[in-house]
């Protein structure tokens, strides 16, 4: 095998292709040809390493030099100066103040506070080649659990891990695997949950795009333990990448027999299929999805029965998250005690969070359970932009809540986020600041599950649209004084009599901004007023002293609403006002407010 | 795969092609590689040096470069870092003698004297 004295490794994820990373590397692989360096240095495309914000990223072994928002021009000058002469290039290298400047990845705030785990392999990695995988001790927990383990043994780890499933509930793993285990069949199946759907959540993405291979490792040991030999990954047809990378993955596992049959000599089978998904919310939740699985039209059913005792096609089934199946190789080579080693006493183990919203590194992190939100926000994530305040972070997507600013030292694990009216959920993080109504927040949210009910049960199909259409009246300054009420009991009837997991949730991104935001709903109803400043029905533009009598926005003003001599003040008529913020933008004197 | 050994061959076989991107606290060979170095003959030395490392099977060592030192008359030149010792500093070089000093040096941690700065000055 060519031994390569650099490696040059482009992150190959969603966030950077999108940016143009494809183009990178053929631009990078024509350099190298060009300069003869191709036996010397080698390409690799990677999965994604959680800095999308600064994509489309290059680093570059075995200094790890990492460079951020690399153009497609820019590669002449890093295989000029950085691969031939061994100078990096400064102005690409990423740094969060632009004074001091990181030469390692090591060095990088960004990545210090955290732990990866289930990302370990993500932007390491070439997710198409299986033997980076096996490099890296791929294959090796299938090997351990089948040659050396009992089903049991397989098990007992698993639950003394203390893993909890990471796509929102938070069931402790083991038990689930149990359960499944317990009940006698002769078919049983496991599935994998990548049917991501939470509005800014991507890490399942994520994991599946750069270590594919972790997930179907996992998942045969699940069958191992449980005694399945079929899989199954249900995933969003919207993430191609992802699809296209388990397809090659699956392919090679056959290849090398770590699919099929006869592993590793035992006679353990075991096979994986795949079922894309058409994108709908509602397929998220295990009984819909396992019903899409079968081909009927997603729509959950009532439990008992659980699926580890009739699930998918009738079978005893499991349903694992994708990031929950990403942990499970490490937990057995490594054991439960290192793996129950990090966290607190009943989260275990890390999470990764996709950040997004008013935050300065957009991306993906890995942390360990009980790190403070202040750590993730302010350390990882690197504060907010333009020196805005932070207001409040939304997490579990719209099943979760708001946690507000006061509640920024919260550790953030399963039982604490409960405990505040939020949740883990699959790990999305979005940041508010000063600028975000709370109130359009939740109707956002509302909306959402609105479009994505799938109308099976009357609470969710009819509950929800009544709550919006109330959230709806407020935000536009139609709100009436027994709109709070009336939204809290609608929210704990819905919460109460819902069919299944979304409804249930539905109504928590109200209830979380009720309880630590009550004084905007407040403002909105009574006062007419959005403190925030966002919602437009409630915006008045106002002229103020500074202005000079220039007559610039009288002439853009386009229904003619302000009115002033040259050189004189200048006023708008409210009635007139359309709220375009026109004139906003075109004052050069900053004399026109929003309140 | 039949066996857990089949398994370990290949992934031995495969660390090799992945030894670049772990964390290593090991070795590092600097080679200049500023257009002096280059235009005295740098790029076969840094080639030879790849090649001894990967023909012994070296782990824990990179080879990477660095811009011109200012001693360009002494180029080819190579520093060596090895964790907690003082760097070592080689000058004029050819490939013909790096199989000595990674043999010597690197392996075996006695430093070839004969091609040291002190020695050329």
């Amino acid at each position: 095998m060519d031994l390569f004295r650099a490696h040059v490794l482009v992150c190959g994820g969603t966030g950077c292709t999108s940016s143009g990373s494809a183009e990178l590397i053929r631009r990078f692989e024509e350099q190298l040809e060009l300069n003869g360096l191709e036996k010397e240095i080698k390409v690799v495309r990677t999965g994604c390493f959680g800095l999308c914000e600064a994509g489309p990223v290059v680093i570059v072994y075995p200094e790890g030099t990492f460079y951020s928002r690399v153009k497609p021009d820019d590669v002449n000058e890093i295989v000029a100066e950085h691969l031939i002469k061994g100078r990096q290039v400064q102005r690409l290298v990423y740094s969060a103040e632009k004074s001091q400047v990181a030469t390692s990845l090591n060095q990088m705030q960004f990545y210090e506070k955290q732990k990866r785990i289930a990302l370990r392999n993500c932007g390491v990695i070439d997710p198409e080649n299986i033997d980076e995988y096996i490099a890296f001790d791929g294959y090796q927990a299938l090997g351990k659990a089948l040659t050396e383990m009992s089903r049991e043994e397989v098990i007992d780890t698993v639950k003394k891990s203390g893993l909890r499933g990471r796509g929102g509930g938070g069931f402790p793993t083991g038990l689930k695997w149990e359960f499944a285990f317990k009940s006698a069949a002769d078919q049983k199946f496991v599935c994998c949950n990548a049917d991501e759907g939470d509005p800014g959540a991507f890490m399942d993405r994520s994991v599946l795009e750069g270590d594919p291979h972790a997930v179907l490792e996992a998942m045969a040991i699940a069958g191992y333990a449980i005694g399945a030999s079929e899989g199954w990954i249900y995933v969003r047809a919207e993430y191609p990448i992802a699809v296209k990378r388990l397809y090659i993955a699956i392919e090679q596992a056959r290849e090398y027999n770590l699919l099929g049959k006869g592993i590793f000599g035992t006679d353990f089978n075991f096979d994986i299929n795949i079922r894309l998904g058409a994108g709908a919310f509602v397929c998220g939740e295990e009984t819909a999805l396992m019903t899409s699985i079968e081909g009927k039209r997603g729509e959950p059913r009532p439990r008992p029965p659980f699926p580890a005792v009739k699930g998918l096609f009738e079978s005893p089934t499991i349903l694992n998250n994708v990031e929950t199946f990403a942990n499970i190789p490490q937990i057995l080579i490594n054991g439960w005690e290192w793996f129950a080693s990090m966290g607190t006493e009943r989260s275990k183990g890390t999470k990764v969070f996709a950040l997004g919203g008013k935050i300065n590194n957009t991306g993906l992190v890995e942390i360990p359970m009980g790190t403070p939100l202040r750590d993730i926000i302010f350390d990882i994530g690197g504060g907010i932009p333009g020196g805005k305040a932070f207001k409040a972070v939304q997490t579990g997507g719209p099943s979760g809540g708001c946690i507000p600013s006061s509640l920024i030292d919260t550790p953030i694990e399963y039982d604490s986020l409960i405990a505040i009216g939020s949740m883990m959920g699959s790990g999305g993080m979005i940041v508010m600041d000063e600028d975000n109504c709370m109130v359009d927040i939740a109707r956002f949210f509302l909306d959402f599950t609105v479009d994505e009910s799938c109308g099976k049960c009357v609470p969710c199909r009819i509950g929800t649209r009544r709550m919006l259409e109330i959230l709806e009246r407020i935000v536009d300054g139609k709100g009436e004084e027994e709109d709070i009420p009336k939204l809290e009991s609608l929210a704990k009837t819905i919460k109460a009599t819902a069919l299944c997991g979304l409804g249930q949730t539905a109504p928590n991104p109200v209830l979380s901004t009720l309880r630590y935001f009550r004084d905007e709903y407040e403002a909105h109803i009574k006062e007419k007023r959005c403190p925030a400043g966002h919602c437009q029905a409630l915006l008045q533009y106002f002229i103020t002293d500074k202005c000079v009598g220039c007559t610039k926005c009288a002439r853009i003003c386009p229904v003619g609403a302000i009115t002033g001599k040259v050189k004189e003040h200048h006023v708008i008529d409210q009635a007139k006002c359309i709220k375009c913020g026109q004139c906003v933008e075109n004052c050069r004197f900053n004399a026109i407010i929003k309140k | 795969m039949k066996t857990l050994e089949e398994l370990k061959a290949i992934r031995d076989r495969a660390r090799d092609s992945v030894d670049l991107r772990r964390d290593n606290a090991g070795t590092r060979i600097v080679v200049g590689m500023a257009t002096c170095g280059i235009a005295a003959g740098a790029r076969p030395v840094m080639l030879a040096f790849v090649e001894e490392i990967a023909r012994r099977g070296l782990k824990d060592v990179t080879v990477s470069q660095t811009g011109c030192i200012g001693m360009c008359r002494l180029e080819p030149m190579v520093e060596v870092y090895a964790p907690d010792k003082e760097k070592v500093t080689y000058v004029k070089l050819n490939p013909d003698m790096v199989g000595r000093i990674v043999a010597e040096h690197i392996v075996n941690g006695n430093i070839v004297s004969d091609y040291t700065i002190g020695a050329a000055e």
